[in-house]
């Protein structure tokens, strides 16, 4: 009998979520993923236990694999950041891709062609990337505020222009005479690379930007007056007008930050990393799209980035792990962002919503 | 069974609790089939709570719910229909872009398969609506309908899913006293035709209208539930507050001063892009209340917008203080002190999400000491929004809540401590005590009689012409975007004011 037996349940509004509750949803989150990913492990032939085994004692397990996990998480971090702030102001920027990769251009240029005193070469790298990739941030904002034109169009679009700058640069203009035939520029002169810790490929400065940043960051949102236009913007529009708030000098502002900081991050992979520009799927696989649910996962929380950074970069690390040694194709990692991104905004709802059980009927 | 004693509803000692309230602490109603049964309470007194749980919105924490003397458990609205039990919510969850009749249908299974058989539900429709006494074409968007009949779409939407008690929460604060008198020949007709109905306002003159019984209920408890015919305004206001309430303005002469507002040849679009105001001309005095009436929808809005900076003006010139404020930004506007109270609280007034201290200073937090260079003091943010809470009685658990879970007065509340608080020189108030109960309404209206001693202008706009009349010194009544003239002293009088909203031009003395 259909009828005979029937679950019942409450739904209701909450009206506060805690900290703990957030944090113990976006966990439940990120295990449904992994699951998930774990049946795909399988019908790939492969033991989820082995392949999750790997992923983390291949990440985790060793000095190389968490020195990679750092790395890997200082793009993430400073494009997450700075979509945390274009997201608090329900602008929604798929656009730190070619930011960064603008950023990186910028960087290139400077590194390559100015004719700078060496110590100035790195800060003016990051001055320009800096720059680069909030004009490049900027565009978007402009073509929302006044011609009302949607920005993940326009964020998406602007990323494929600056992919193919990117990839016209390194087999035109900007291919290196030394980089015999392959479509690379020319290496950067030892005064525009950034220093590592010894033994690892983390570029410190890059790293301790990105740590400042996400305070300051974070304070800004909290504790200034354009962080309150900020958040009221977000959260109301409407109010936001009625309280003499200018959208475009918010919009501005705060893409001038996010594309500005995925600039930065751009510096950081070109200066400390690669030290010439070269492919754009090589400078960057993806860190600007990633950061999107990077700053998902932190619920908007410049602070909460650190964290949730680092987890992706786990993800990142393990995944070539596994590339490596079972054979897996590299689109792997975008199989987990998805999959977590999914649960991810399935579990809002059980924020905003309390669910019990009441019995049986 | 006796008649009396069938009951549509019963609610026995219904308990709801929220972190740092009892919205409602056992609460005892008895709903008779086939009555008007009001509502009365201050705000925050738990209505809203209490019919959210008959609804299904809400669960509560203890109690039980009898329906047709069934004992159920209503976890959802859907639930709530099932057994036939509807709900009008203050704010109209319609979508603006669709049609009445897709309204209507929406989330319900209408013919075949994917396909909607509109002929079938149109038919529907129209047969409800003219049982009824309803007149919509179904084929209309809602954006091009007014308050009015919005509200008559949110009740054919119940009819049409066999609802047989309608609750209604503060259906009457949006709409115009015409509005209110055609909702009320509805609500009878409905009664007729067997339905029960729940109304909550906050006017005592509506509640001897229309209601058959009345309940009291203060601070989450029942006070009383007495026969509409055998009580009166006095006695219902004094337990709803709890002590004897006195109506009396202190309404002291105040000697014209200077003048404040200047608005010369004024043309306004509306968001259509039809013309709103056409040509209105006005001066507004310190020291005055210009009350301004209208049927809405005839350019107030946008006057107030234009005002306060919200709207582009196509022609014409406003002068504040002297000073051109023609092309001036909201926010330059607000700095020469000029306060507005917008009309649609939670869509304008607040930011629902935010915490009630900074909702206090939404448009104040550039100015110290709220703020020092760039950096937000929270420390003055507290200060301020404690004073207000305690100035104002504005009923909540803490000032770091979000506004979003304050009752509908204490909102109201909010805005309007921060807009009058500050010494504005210009008040443009949209209907101000919309939503208040009467001791909030009365400390209000004594607070814009004190700003107006003060020497502060205000410009009062309003449907209720009761409010306007016992608070305004001159009258202008707006028509068709234009002024039907402007009435002062002993020329105020109702009649006359009638017909200027019906577009009669009024020229001096004798009319
Ligand atoms: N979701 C919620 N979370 C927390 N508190 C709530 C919530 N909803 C209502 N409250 C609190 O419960 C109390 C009663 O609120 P309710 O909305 O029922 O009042 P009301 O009688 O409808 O008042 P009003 O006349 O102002 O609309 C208030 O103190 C309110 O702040
Ligand atoms: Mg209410």
């Amino acid at each position: 009998m259909i009828s005979a037996k029937k679950w019942r349940f409450k739904i209701e509004e909450r009206s506060s979520v805690s900290n703990s509750r957030v944090l113990l949803t976006s966990i439940l989150a990120i295990l449904a993923a992994l699951i998930i990913v774990g049946i795909f492990f399988q019908f790939y032939g492969v033991s989820a236990f082995k392949a999750y085994r790997l992923i983390f004692s291949g990440s985790l397990g060793s000095r190389f694999g968490l020195a990679e996990i750092v790395r890997r998480a200082i793009p993430l971090l400073l494009c997450g950041v700075g979509l945390t702030l274009a997201f608090r102001a329900l602008f929604w920027n798929i656009g730190a891709e070619g930011q960064l990769l603008i950023g990186a251009v910028a960087a290139t240029g400077i590194a390559l062609f100015s004719k700078l005193p060496p110590f100035l070469l790195l800060p003016a790298m990051f001055l320009g990337g800096f720059i680069g990739g909030a004009l490049w941030g900027i565009v978007p904002a402009f073509l929302k505020v006044i011609l009302g034109i949607n920005e993940v169009i326009a964020t998406l679009m602007m990323n494929y222009m600056a992919i193919y700058l990117v990839e016209w640069l390194i087999h035109g203009p900007w291919k290196g005479p030394s980089a015999r035939g392959f479509a690379y520029s020319d290496p950067f002169p030892p005064s525009a690379m950034l220093p590592t810790i010894t033994g690892t490929r983390i570029h410190w400065p890059t790293l301790i930007i990105g740590l400042v940043i996400s305070v300051l960051i974070y304070i800004l949102i909290v504790h200034t007056k354009s962080g309150l236009e900020v958040r009221v913007m977000g959260e109301n529009p409407e109010a936001a007008r009625y309280a003499g708030i200018n959208p475009l000098k918010v919009t501005l502002l705060v893409m001038l930050i996010s594309g500005g900081l995925a600039g930065l991050a751009g510096v950081g992979e070109i200066a400390g990393i690669h030290q010439r520009l070269l492919g754009p799927t090589h400078i960057s696989m993806g860190y600007g799209y990633t950061a999107v649910i990077v700053a998902w996962l932190a619920r908007r929380n410049p602070l909460a980035v650190i964290f949730t950074s680092l987890f992706f970069a786990l993800l990142i690390t393990g995944g070539d792990v596994i590339k490596v040694s079972l054979g897996f194709p590299s689109q792997m990692i975008n199989v987990f962002n998805g999959a977590i991104l999914f649960f991810l905004i399935g579990s809002e709802f059980f924020l905003r919503y309390r669910i019990s059980f009441i019995g049986r009927r | 069974m006796n008649k009396a004693e069938d009951y549509a509803i019963e609610l026995r000692r219904i308990v709801k609790r929220f972190p740092g309230v009892i919205a409602n602490n056992g609460i005892d109603l008895k709903i008779r089939r086939g009555e008007i049964h009001c509502l009365l309470g201050e705000n925050g007194a738990g209505k809203t709570t209490l019919m959210r749980i008959l609804y299904g919105l809400y669960q509560p924490d203890q109690g039980e719910i009898l329906v047709n003397n069934q004992k159920i458990n209503i976890s959802s609205p859907r639930i709530a229909l099932q057994h036939h039990i509807g709900m009008v919510h203050q704010h109209f969850k319609l979508v603006p872009t669709l049609s009445v009749e897709e309204n209507i249908i929406l989330g319900l299974d209408e013919g075949t398969g994917p396909f909607t058989n509109f002929r079938k539900v149109r038919k529907r429709i129209s047969l409800i609506a003219n049982q009824y006494g309803l007149s919509l074409d179904p084929r209309t968007k809602i954006w091009q309908l007014a308050g009015g009949k919005q509200q008559q779409v949110e009740i054919l939407k119940a009819l049409y899913r066999e609802v047989e008690i309608l609750i209604m929460d503060e259906p009457t604060s949006v709409l115009t006293p015409q509005e209110v008198e055609k909702l009320f020949t509805t609500l009878r007709f409905l009664v007729k035709n067997g339905l029960t109905i729940i109304f909550i306002t906050h006017k005592l003159d509506e509640v001897m209208k229309v209601s058959d019984r009345v309940t009291v209920l203060r601070k989450g408890k029942v006070i009383a539930t007495i026969p509409t015919q055998e009580t009166d305004k006095e006695t219902l206001a004094r337990l709803m507050v709890g002590r004897e309430v006195i109506f009396c303005l202190k309404k002291n002469p105040v000697k014209k001063k200077e003048k404040i507002l200047e608005v010369k040849d004024l043309h306004v679009l509306n968001d259509r892009g039809l013309p709103a105001v056409c040509g209105l001309s006005f001066e507004l005095y310190g020291g005055e209340i210009l009350g301004i009436a209208g049927v809405s929808g005839n350019g107030q809005n946008e006057l107030a917008e234009v005002l306060t900076g919200l709207r582009k003006l196509i022609k014409g010139e406003i002068y504040l203080d002297g000073q051109d404020i023609t092309h001036c930004s909201t926010r330059e506007i607000n700095k020469l002190k000029v306060a507005h109270i917008p009309a649609e609280r939670i869509r304008v007034g607040i930011v629902p999400t935010l915490s009630v201290s900074e909702n206090l200073i939404l448009n104040k937090y550039f100015y110290s000491p709220f703020s020092r260079g760039e950096f937000l003091n929270y420390k003055a943010i507290k200060e301020n929004a404690q004073a207000m809470i305690s100035e104002y009685q504005i009923l909540t658990p803490h000032y770091q809540i979000p506004v979003r879970i304050l009752s509908g007065g204490n909102i109201q509340k909010i805005i309007l401590a921060r807009e009058l608080s500050c010494d504005p020189r210009m008040i443009i108030a949209m209907h101000p005590t919309y939503g208040l109960d009467i001791g909030a309404t009365e400390q209000v209206r004594q607070t814009l009689l004190s700003q107006r001693e003060k020497g502060a202008g205000i410009l009062l706009i309003s449907e209720d012409l009761e409010e306007i009349i016992s608070l305004a010194d001159r009258i202008m009544v707006m028509f068709g975007g234009k002024t039907m003239g402007i009435l002062e002293g002993e020329n105020i009088d109702l009649e006359r004011i009638g017909l200027m909203m019906a577009g009669t031009k009024y020229r001096g003395e004798k009319m």
